[in-house]
């Protein structure tokens, strides 16, 4: 099976409570938080689509779209 | 189905704090329920009083909001009279075992087939930060200003002795274990408890100075292991990660339905 390959990050900013849970445990440090204090993907070409950020999120704000 | 298809979206963004463990429990369950592919009209989600009891609000199942502790006879009542529904009973580790410690034990001991979902984060953070039976001896609570010295109580071996049939323990750090034991969990017939390392950063992290919720979720790495390790023989205070009990035992629906036969016929 080919490896998933990474279309976009939905982040649900309503949601995202800024608490960097995702943004830490990410192994390719790809989320970062912005000014507002929610995630974003600031680097999403190093992203590996692991989803370790969407089932780590404790506010359900993070899905990881593949192709 | 997505995600999106068994939670109560109107409820979101939810009530608990930033970080809070028991949000990742919600997470992990969804993803168990998911996987399992079961259909969540055939789910009873019975929850008592606490952060952690919440999670019946925000799950699109059938679900019960009771009282303090009582969670367990509630769902006893949907299963002895449905016994085709799937029983999930979350509760916090003051709720199961301080106030609903009696109730907890003994449908451990009747082996009645649901699923006790334990989400430990080791104080009550609803009311403000009391110890519970599980914030553990030495530990700081607002009701606990110069220490605990209650010990608290194992819940797996607690669980065990009381006659549990499946026993697991997991975190929220380790979301993927997480989701296997909780779907182990449901599959199993007979009383079934999931003990899940949550973390509290707004009252037990804050009080006992263990950081943000990524450090306290940094110490789960830390302070547990698989069952069996080396890394256990060479430090026994590790806790361990895993399935302790997972074993065939009459289930009380099923025994309770031969008992009606057997009324039936009179002899």
């Amino acid at each position: 099976m080919a490896k998933p390959k990474l279309k976009e990050h939905l982040i649900n900013r309503n949601w995202c409570k800024g608490c960097g849970i995702c943004v830490h445990f990410c192994p390719k440090k790809v989320l970062e938080l912005d000014s507002e204090e929610k995630a974003f993907a600031a680097r999403p070409q190093d992203c590996i689509a692991c989803k370790l950020c969407e089932l780590r999120c404790p506010d359900l704000a993070i899905e990881i779209i593949t192709e | 189905m997505a995600i999106k298809d068994y939670i109560r979206e109107r409820f979101f963004p939810h009530m608990w704090c930033p970080g809070c463990g028991h949000g990742i429990v919600l997470n992990g369950l969804i993803r168990a329920v998911e996987e399992l592919g079961i259909n969540k009209n055939d789910i009873v989600m019975v929850s008592g009083i606490g952060c952690s009891s919440r999670i019946s609000g925000y799950l699109d199942f059938h679900t019960l909001h009771t009282i303090h502790g009582r969670a367990l006879p509630f769902a006893t009542g949907i299963k002895m009279s449905r016994p085709e529904l799937n029983l999930l009973v979350p509760m916090g580790d003051g709720d199961a075992l301080a106030i609903g410690g009696n109730h907890f034990i003994h449908a451990a001991r009747r082996n009645i087939d649901m699923t006790a979902i334990v989400m430990n984060n080791r104080i009550y953070g609803m009311t403000g930060g009391q110890y519970s039976p599980l914030s553990g001896y030495g530990t700081l609570a607002t009701t606990a200003p110069y220490t605990n010295i209650d010990h608290s109580f194992d819940v797996v071996k607690l669980a065990a002795a009381a006659g549990a049939t499946f026993v697991a323990r997991s975190t929220a750090y380790h979301v993927q274990q997480l989701t296997d034991v909780i779907k182990q969990a449901i599959t199993h017939k007979g009383f079934s408890v999931v003990e899940i390392l949550s973390q509290c950063p707004t009252y037990f992290g804050r009080k006992n100075k263990e950081g943000s919720a990524v450090d306290m979720m940094e110490r789960m790495k830390d302070i547990t292991t698989p069952i069996g390790s080396k890394a256990k023989k060479e430090n026994p205070d590790l806790i361990e990660r895993g399935v302790f009990v997972n074993e065939d035992k009459p289930e009380y629906c099923s025994e309770y339905n031969k008992i009606i036969e057997r009324a039936m016929k009179g002899n």
